[in-house]
């Protein structure tokens, strides 16, 4: 049988552990959160804005949008309001990122004043939208791929 | 008409299971059977009548019947009659509806084989079960009415969410996740059942082991499920990402396997029971917060909560769920002291009280990093996510000390080990584990908590294995006989230490694939032209043809690429991207993927030329990732397995202490 002693240094060793443990857990999530901001809220934070981890999220710029497939570089300019923040990925733009989009970008921007992207998303919900009448239907963009197939 | 019926089936499910709970409540207190037996006879209703209701929605999707709210809002003529069946649970009303079901049928069924055997603990577990059920009904009446009309009748609808009608695993992971999710609410039941009727000794544990590994089981796969789908569908090459869905679905089960080893403790050892019953309640709520998270919106912001009212009803039901349990609970805390008390620290029962700190810390882990975020922007307003790294940082650790703990502790007898045995037992796995840990490193591991795992994953993996060959031998050496009969028969000589022995191998399987996958992954994105290959860890593919596919439902631009190894043609691949009409026009990528014992060749189409010159791809390799899903099953194989009902009286080793009690040996 385990003497009252016992029981108490029991109770000790699991206080420290815990209490450890919740130093670390409190530690880690302060070094691992990642912030959302819009670019007007990247720039206002001044020099803070450099090299710090965050989600970027704004509207692809029409027009600005630069994709060369053969070097996998993707450079657009993202917006809110009027405040823009140039971004360059290394990788391909996912199969729904389009100008004019809502995009969310994470990683952190260069000393240069761009974002350096490594991981783009978009913006997309569940729910149905009616298809928009001056949207044109991807279905008729690639018609010609099917014609080749035929 | 579907819709009338559909509506009407809830409203009486409703008012049934209102009686019910009072019924059963009344029928105790004033010693009326016949209320207790009518109380019953209102699950068994509430099960027909949430048949009724769900086979109405099946009907109204099937026949497009789109005056129905729910179908209008996820049927569509073009999709395909399967999807059609599956879209009942794509979207929350039918989910609810399901889940509606779903209870109904668990409850129906703890009351059909328990009947009267249990008394005023029966008759309570039941009125749980019903007001568990009501919560739901109310749902399905106010805020997440599927049969609401609409009018006009739309001439079609969009269909369901693409990700979701895109593989075939959607038709597997809801039903799976449900069955395990809503299944816990039957030992929570039974739980608290004890404690409203003070009969507080082990017969609630005893009676719902059966319903917790089933309903754990299920869970597991239903978890597993869903990494394969993200793995197969998503087209990121991963299977797990700390997302707040995945990690709501995570967190019961963590307390439930926590729970089904402690409960162990109790039944040997007359230990841990106030800390069971906390569990299980625990286990409980979090399936409902799962719920709460995933429907209500709050994860993607705090203000798409406020825009439904639906959070607000899971906020205020876990909320009197959990003050009603706690009071109950600290009410019987005097009378659900331990019986026993820990004779040893080498004992089986000290690992199981490490298993469950640890599975305790992993709660705590990810409940923290999964609420954070909502916590921060509730209080400061901030947007904030917590990163991957924090949830890696965390629980690497601590999936490293469970599988050490998973190879020690079949080591380890009750009460107290005999050293000289347990010298003899770890030598083989010890081996095992240094043999391993020398070969990663001669390889040129050099990841810290990498090596540990390979290191722990061997140790435990030998641990498991060796009690089944040194069992068999024992057999053989006393009865004789070819090795697969006495390995048979000694797993049916006690089907619940084999059939965990069982579940641990497939663990430990799962945990060396995914260290591995993680570990050892590679990745290449490029752009080829027709006929250009790209090269990736002994693989070579060359980009042949883009395709493209008109068909009802979607339009599906295909690639083909040809799989070299060696410089040989091995086969072909086909990554697509499918684009649903109705949905407006994200394509869905579809990865195609090429799965051997010791690699997946992962081929995902990210863009091409609309001419069909080139495309963009990203090319995967990761190691025995297969070992996951097959540990998944094999996981599930031995724990139902240790549940499969069996004739023969269970031999003097497996009586419980109440039994024991009962004879009066104890």
């Amino acid at each position: 049988m385990m003497g009252k002693k016992r029981v108490i240094g029991g109770v000790v060793a699991l206080v420290i552990v815990l209490s450890g443990f919740g130093y670390l857990m409190y530690g880690g999530i302060g070094e691992n959160l990642v912030y959302f901001v819009t670019p007007a809220e990247l720039l206002e934070r001044g020099d803070d804005a450099y090299e710090r981890p965050v989600r970027l999220g704004g509207q692809v710029v029409p027009g600005t949008v630069r994709w060369n497939a053969d070097e996998l570089d993707l450079r657009f300019t993202l917006q809110d309001e009027d405040v823009h923040v140039e971004v360059i990925s290394r990788k391909a733009p996912p199969a729904m990122f389009r100008e004019g989009q809502g995009v969310i970008v994470e990683g952190s921007l260069n000393r240069d004043g761009v974002f350096e992207s490594s991981n783009l998303m978009v913006k997309h919900s569940n729910e149905y939208r009616a298809p928009d009448d001056h949207e044109v239907m991807p279905a008729e963009k690639y018609r010609d791929l099917i014609r080749q197939t035929n | 008409m579907t819709r009338i019926i559909g509506s009407s089936a809830v409203i009486a499910a409703l008012a049934i299971a209102s009686y019910g709970m009072i019924a059963a409540v009344v029928g105790v207190k004033r010693r009326e059977a016949a209320l207790v037996r009518s109380a019953r006879a209102a699950a068994y209703t509430c099960f027909g009548l949430m048949t009724v209701a769900n086979l109405a929605m099946i009907y109204g999707l099937v026949t497009h019947d789109f005056s129905i709210d729910y179908v209008a809002q996820v049927g569509s003529r073009a999709t395909p009659v399967f999807f059609t069946v599956i879209s009942l649970w794509s979207a929350l009303e039918g989910s609810i509806l399901f889940w509606g079901w779903v209870l109904a049928l668990y409850a129906a069924l703890a009351m059909w084989i328990t009947k009267s055997s249990l008394g005023s603990l029966g008759a309570y577990a039941n009125a749980v079960l019903l007001f568990v059920s009501a919560f739901f009904y109310i749902l399905l009446v106010g805020p997440a009415n599927p049969f609401g009309l609409v009018s006009p009748v739309p001439l079609d609808g969009p269909g369901p969410n693409p990700l979701l009608q895109n593989h075939i695993l959607m038709a597997v992971h809801p039903p799976l996740l449900y069955l395990g999710y809503v299944g816990m609410t039957v030992p929570f039941a039974f739980g608290l059942g004890a404690l409203l009727s003070g009969r507080l000794d082990d017969t609630w544990l005893r009676v719902t082991r059966t319903w917790t590994v089933a309903a754990w089981s299920f869970l597991t796969l239903a978890i597993v499920a869903g990494m394969w789908w993200s793995y197969e569908v998503l087209g990121w090459g991963g299977y797990w990402a700390w997302d707040p869905v995945e990690n709501a679905s995570f967190l019961p089960w963590l307390t439930a396997t926590a729970f089904m080893h402690s409960a162990m403790v109790q039944e040997r050892r007359g230990l841990l029971r106030v800390w069971n019953m906390s569990l299980i309640i625990a286990t409980f709520l979090l399936t409902i917060l799962g719920t709460f998270l995933t429907r209500s919106g709050v994860i993607s912001s705090v203000h798409a909560f406020g825009e439904g009212p639906i959070g607000t009803y899971f906020l205020a039901f876990m909320a009197v769920t959990l003050v009603f349990s706690m009071v109950m609970l600290l009410g019987r805390s005097t009378e659900l002291r331990s019986e026993g008390h820990l004779d040893s620290m080498a004992s089986r029962e000290t690992v199981f009280l490490g298993n469950n700190l640890l599975f305790t810390a992993f709660t705590f882990t990810v409940l923290l990093g999964t609420l954070f975020p909502i916590l921060a922007e509730a209080a400061r307003g901030v947007k904030v996510s917590v990163g991957a790294p924090f949830f890696n940082m965390m629980t690497i650790p601590l999936c490293v000390a469970l599988i050490f703990l998973v190879g020690v502790g079949p080591m380890l007898p009750w009460r107290v080990a005999n050293m000289e045995e347990l010298r003899r037992k770890l030598r083989i796995p010890g081996g095992a584990a240094v043999l391993t840990l020398a070969v990663a490193l001669t390889l040129g591991m050099r990841d810290f908590w990498g090596l540990l795992a390979f290191t722990a994953g061997a140790f435990a993996l030998l641990g498991n294995v060796q009690e089944f060959v040194l069992g068999t031998m024992a057999r053989r050496r006393a009865g004789g006989g070819s090795i697969p009969r006495a390995l048979w028969g000694l797993m049916n000589s006690n089907p619940r230490r084999y059939g965990g022995y069982t579940a641990h191998i497939g663990l430990v399987l799962m945990a060396i694939g995914i260290t591995a996958s993680s570990a050892f992954r590679m990745e290449r994105e490029a752009t080829v032209r027709l006929g250009e290959m790209v090269e990736l860890g002994g693989y070579t593919v060359r980009f042949e043809e883009l395709w493209a596919e008109d068909q009802p439902h979607r339009f599906v631009v295909g690639s083909r690429f040809a799989v070299l190894i060696n410089g040989r043609e091995r086969g072909e691949m086909n990554p697509r991207l499918n684009y649903y009409r109705a949905r407006g026009s994200e394509p869905i990528t579809t990865p195609s993927v090429r799965t051997r014992a010791h690699n997946d060749l992962y081929l995902t189409l990210l863009a091409f030329e609309s001419d069909g010159s080139s495309a963009t791809v990203t090319v995967i390799v990761e190691p025995l990732v297969v070992w996951i899903w097959i540990g998944s099953l094999i996981i599930a194989m031995g724990a139902f397995f240790s549940i499969w009902p069996r004739r023969r009286r269970p031999s003097p080793v497996r009586r419980t202490r109440n039994e024991l009690q009962e004879a009066g040996v104890a």
